[in-house]
């Protein structure tokens, strides 16, 4: 064989052929991955999407042949340029594996070993593979860590993973992978645990590092915005089968299966303002690949399954024309794309009393000294300044976002105004009492019930030993909404109406339910004692795509219906920009920028929002964006630049007084104000970050 | 680092003073005053009023525990020593000097006299012990932690988890009935003494044999946990991914953070090796440290008893500093942070 497997310029890289995988566990096998096919050539980057569980991971550990005790291969064959990889012995697999393929991982400091310095870690890799000497594999894994842009090589080669942030680790992760000049990267979700501007920078280098070393990529994500930026193909995955199949062009301009087509639906635009286009969830729940029933997978969710067609048989993948675009639908042919269409709600009718007033509100933490000095008692104490002076209004029944980066302070503020923390100085005035300085011990249950919280994690928040109802029905109770336990039914069976749950979720225990159905259920809870304000904390970022759009939906319904003022805290700029009226944006504890939605989205920006626009992945061909990438890393908190704290990475510094003067408050519309030295006639003459071009295929 | 390890000494002082009072107030405390326990129960009422006087035990808790650390650092005569009493305690070095433990009223020998040979006995049975123990339990458990749920797992797994069951008197019994009676290939007592029959090494193997038995499935069990939870770890699969030979893997990338967990309990080990075998030394006539202070205990030896606690708090101490030392140079994420 060893003549037939000599690689030509023509042998694909990759090549997938009806690949099969089940897990066998004790129940029996339960199928991952279902018929699944797929070509990559030499230099290609392919995009594989898919929601959780749709086998899109389960296909790169295949690849790797690393499936653990329980999974198998079943049936298909996987060529890796042109050799079967299951033909291959132990020592064959173990020189493919880090030598020909290499992967990169979605969270880059579990993939790092805590206690080996990231030199020794770089340097096996030539030292296994080639043989190289450890002085050559120190200059080799130098030489590498240049090529992913890594600041001051020499001294990252000494440090711990745990001492580098987490742009740096991942870009460590990718100069293990790229050390051995690998012809297939496999990327499984590389920047999805990191900070937007960050993900933005890492995909850039993705892209140039593809070219300068001609690898091809397999590249696993669940964000189509993502996929768009650094692939030529993509393939859809859902329940374990490939659904749709096609250049980045054609997928994104004409979707072709229901499915895809409502992954669009799902996904909020940054160019789109709050009203102009609805989100359109995917009814029910992912299915998973064991849960499938007859006919085509995605038929029980699907508005074009017919029946009596689609749920009969095998559904197989066709072409669409002669390209190479291929579709796994019976109907493809015949479904028109729903255009996106307005809510038309464009104001609710609320009014402009302000609810929450927070004036000058700081909170720093006091730095705990660990010299030998400050034990002896001498030296100043140093402060965290999570929160520095942060101003702002909130008008009922409207929707304030905060955004910002992680480390920028978001999460603290919410604490503050929750009472898990006091403010320092400044106050938070809830309907005329400042409520910053009183902890939450101290705070009586009619003020807890004002305020309450959804949270970013809803398995964390719901008790595992008590159902749905209990949960719910304890917020009634605790806050006297309804004493008797047939009122507090009621109540509880009308809040889950509310987030459409069906009455009998009541005596469901958390672990019963799906990601999206519990977060409907962490919903439910912070809106069931009536609250004035509902504070959401990234209330959507761990949930599917599908689902995400339901949640939010949902959310804004709610807080319409009981005209709840809410404050959402996130860092995906097009979820904000999607739901809510006003922007807070948060860099290093202080606020940068805010405003209402659409002037923040628009110029006049503080160059860090504009940084952060520039860095959103968009899905949607017809917009084009500016390119701004931040350099340089996010500066301690500790020790933050005396001037503009935005001053050591803003593209747009104007000299000296950026880094001694604290910058002055601009407003260049009444509400809007931006924290910057640059003349606003100069801010407003930068482009702006997103622009509509005509669709290219249509 | 230089400021965590002065700052953990300071600590290692604070804690002997804190328990070196606790210690001589509780014996001071305890049933029957100091006079008539130094005196023994054939002492006439007037020879105790004599010591009573002379040690000044009325004078509160406190100033005697300062006069106690004054014998003990030189700075006051032992006042046990002095002929007047007609204790007839004599001790070699002098009655005033440091380090200066007292007069064991049991052995009728100064505590030095006692006190570090048989802790150097104890030591010798523990160091041997603990040479045998440590090798075998960590093959053991990252054998069995490397592949877990396999044959070879799960019989560690058991046979750790019977011999830890089984408590010292019973498989002490046990190894005598077999190795003295049955076989008589071993002696049955161990008194370090040259036998006529039996070499110091044959007196060694039972003993340690019993403390191998008794500690090492436990050990081995924590090793093999903390290898099992990081053989899951995705830096083990990176490791692999990464096409590293798999005794790399294991060597290079494993070893060192699945050592981190069980390290402390490796170090508690030396403890109870060298304070908590009473057990042993006394079925087998061990002149050990944990059977001289079970003694000593029993006959009111309070000198004896103070001083061979204060040893075993040093030992206790120092373990904990060695492992706080050790736990950050294995772990980087306490050492750089």
């Amino acid at each position: 064989m060893a003549g037939s497997a000599t690689p030509t310029s023509d042998t694909p890289v990759l090549q997938i052929e009806n690949l099969r995988v089940s897990y066998f566990i004790r129940a029996g096998d339960i199928p991952a991955v279902l018929d699944f096919s797929l070509t990559i050539k030499a230099g290609e980057s392919y995009g594989l999407v898919g929601e959780s569980g749709c086998g899109k991971s389960t296909v790169a550990m295949a690849i790797m042949r690393y499936m653990g005790i329980a999974g198998r291969v079943v049936a298909g064959r996987i060529l890796f340029e042109g050799r079967d990889m299951a033909s291959l012995g132990d020592e064959e697999l173990r020189r493919i594996r880090g030598g020909k393929i290499a992967m990169v991982y979605q969270e880059p400091y579990s993939a790092l070993n805590p206690s080996m310095n990231v030199g020794s870690q770089l340097m096996e890799v030539p030292m296994i593979h080639e043989g190289a000497s450890e002085c050559d594999a120190y200059d080799r894994a130098i030489e590498v860590l240049r090529d992913v842009r890594m600041p001051d090589p020499q001294t990252v080669m000494d440090r711990y993973p745990h001492q580098i942030s987490g742009g740096q680790q991942q870009r460590v992760v990718i100069a293990m992978a790229l050390l051995s000049n690998p012809s297939l990267l496999i990327l499984d979700e590389p920047t999805t645990a990191l900070d937007v501007t960050v993900e933005a920078a890492v995909l850039d280098l993705i892209d140039e590092l593809r070219r300068s070393y001609g690898v091809a990529l397999l590249y696993i994500s669940h964000n189509l915005g993502v996929i768009r930026r650094v692939c030529d193909r993509v393939g859809v995955m859902y329940s374990g089968e490939l659904m749709e199949e096609g250049t980045i062009a054609e997928m994104f301009a004409a979707p072709r299966h229901p499915y895809t087509m409502g992954l669009f639906g799902c996904i909020p635009t940054v160019g789109a303002e709050k009203h102009t286009r609805a989100l359109q969830p995917i009814r029910g729940q992912v299915s998973l690949p064991h849960q499938r029933l007859r006919g085509c997978v995605f038929g029980p969710r699907c508005d074009h399954a017919q029946a009596g067609r689609c749920d009969q048989g095998e559904i197989p993948l066709v072409r669409t024309d002669g390209s190479g675009h291929q579709v796994r639908c019976l109907r493809w042919n015949d479904i028109v794309p729903s255009v996106a269409r307005a809510t038309g709600q464009a104001d609710h009718g609320a009014g402009d009393e302000v609810v929450l007033h927070v004036d000058g509100m700081s909170k720093f933490y006091e730095l705990p000294e660990r010299s030998l000095r400050a034990l002896l008692g001498g030296g100043a104490v140093r402060y965290v300044k999570a929160n520095e002076r942060i101003s702002f209004d909130v008008i009922r029944g409207r929707t304030i976002a905060i955004v910002g980066e992680s480390g920028c302070g978001k999460s603290t503020f919410a604490k503050v105004l929750t009472g898990l923390e006091t403010a320092t100085e400044g106050s938070i005035e809830l309907h005329g009492r400042n409520i910053a300085t009183i902890p939450v011990q101290q705070r009586s249950s009619e003020l807890i019930r004002t305020l309450q919280m959804v949270f970013q994690n809803p398995d964390g928040t719901l008790n595992p030993s008590h159902s749905v109802g209990w949960a719910i029905g304890r917020v009634v109770r605790k806050f006297g909404l309804a004493k008797d336990a047939d009122k507090v039914r009621a109540r509880v069976e009308e809040m889950l109406d509310i987030v459409r749950l069906p009455a009998v979720f009541a005596s469901r225990k958390p672990r019963q339910l799906s990601g999206g159905q519990k977060q409907r259920i962490a919903v439910a809870r912070a809106f069931a004692g009536k609250p004035n304000i509902v504070i959401a904390d990234e209330p959507v970022s761990a949930l599917d795509v599908s689902v995400q759009a339901a949640v939010i939906n949902l959310l804004m319904d709610v807080q319409e219906k009981f005209g709840t003022t809410l404050l959402f805290i996130s860092h995906d700029l097009s979820v904000v920009r999607y739901l809510s009226d006003h922007i807070v944006v948060m860099y290093l504890g202080q606020v940068m920028e805010m405003g209402p939605a659409e002037a923040v989205f628009r110029p006049p920006y503080h160059p860090y929002t504009e940084a952060l626009l520039s860095a959103v992945p968009v899905a949607d061909p017809t917009i084009e964006q500016t390119h701004i990438r931040l350099t340089g890393e996010m500066p301690s908190i500790i020790d933050p630049p005396r001037g503009c704290r935005f001053c050591t990475r803003c593209p747009r510094r104007i000299g000296e007084i950026c880094d001694t003067v604290v910058p002055p408050e601009q407003e260049p519309v009444p509400g809007h104000r931006i924290r910057c030295h640059i003349p606003l006639e100069d801010l407003r003459k930068i482009p702006p970050v997103f622009t509509r071009v005509a669709a290219a295929a249509e | 680092m230089t400021v965590f390890i002065l700052k953990r000494l300071g600590l290692v002082v604070l804690t002997m003073v804190v328990s070196s009072f606790l210690v001589f107030t509780l014996n001071e405390f305890s049933p029957g005053n100091v006079a008539s326990k130094t005196l023994g129960p054939y002492a006439s009422q007037e020879q105790k009023n004599i010591l009573f006087e002379r040690l000044q035990l009325n004078d509160p808790v406190l100033l005697r525990y300062v006069r106690w650390i004054g014998v003990l650092t030189g700075v006051i005569v032992d006042p046990l020593q002095d002929p007047v009493l007609g204790l007839n305690f004599h001790d070699p070095r002098g009655d005033q000097y440091f380090g200066n433990l007292g007069y064991s009223t049991l052995y009728k020998v100064p505590v030095n006299d006692v006190i570090w040979n048989r802790l150097g006995n104890t030591l010798a049975l523990a160091a041997i012990a603990f040479a045998i123990i440590l090798p075998l339990s960590m093959v053991f458990g990252i054998l069995s932690g490397m592949s877990e749920g396999s044959m070879l797992d799960r019989t560690l797994s058991y046979t750790g988890i019977t011999l830890t069951s089984i408590p010292e008197f019973a498989s002490g019994v046990m190894l005598m009935a077999i190795f003295v009676l049955w076989l008589e290939w071993l002696p049955g007592t161990s008194p370090l003494m040259s036998l006529p029959e039996w070499s110091i090494a044959e007196q060694f193997v039972l003993p340690v044999l019993v403390l191998v038995l008794y500690d090492f499935g436990y050990v081995a069990r924590m090793v093999r946990g903390s290898m099992v939870e990081v053989m899951t770890r995705p830096y083990i699969r990176t490791a692999i991914l990464k096409g590293l030979p798999y005794r790399r893997v294991i060597m290079k990338h494993a070893l060192r953070n699945a050592m981190i967990a069980p390290f402390t309990v490796i170090l508690l080990q030396i403890n109870f090796l060298i304070t908590g075998v009473v057990v042993t030394e006394v079925i087998f006539g061990f002149p050990g440290f944990g059977r001289m202070l079970l003694e000593a205990a029993l006959f009111g030896d309070i000198t004896l008893v103070e001083a061979a606690t204060m040893v075993a708090v040093f030992i206790a101490v120092t373990t904990q500093l060695v492992g706080d030392i050790g736990y950050m140079y294995l772990n980087p994420r306490i050492r750089f942070t």
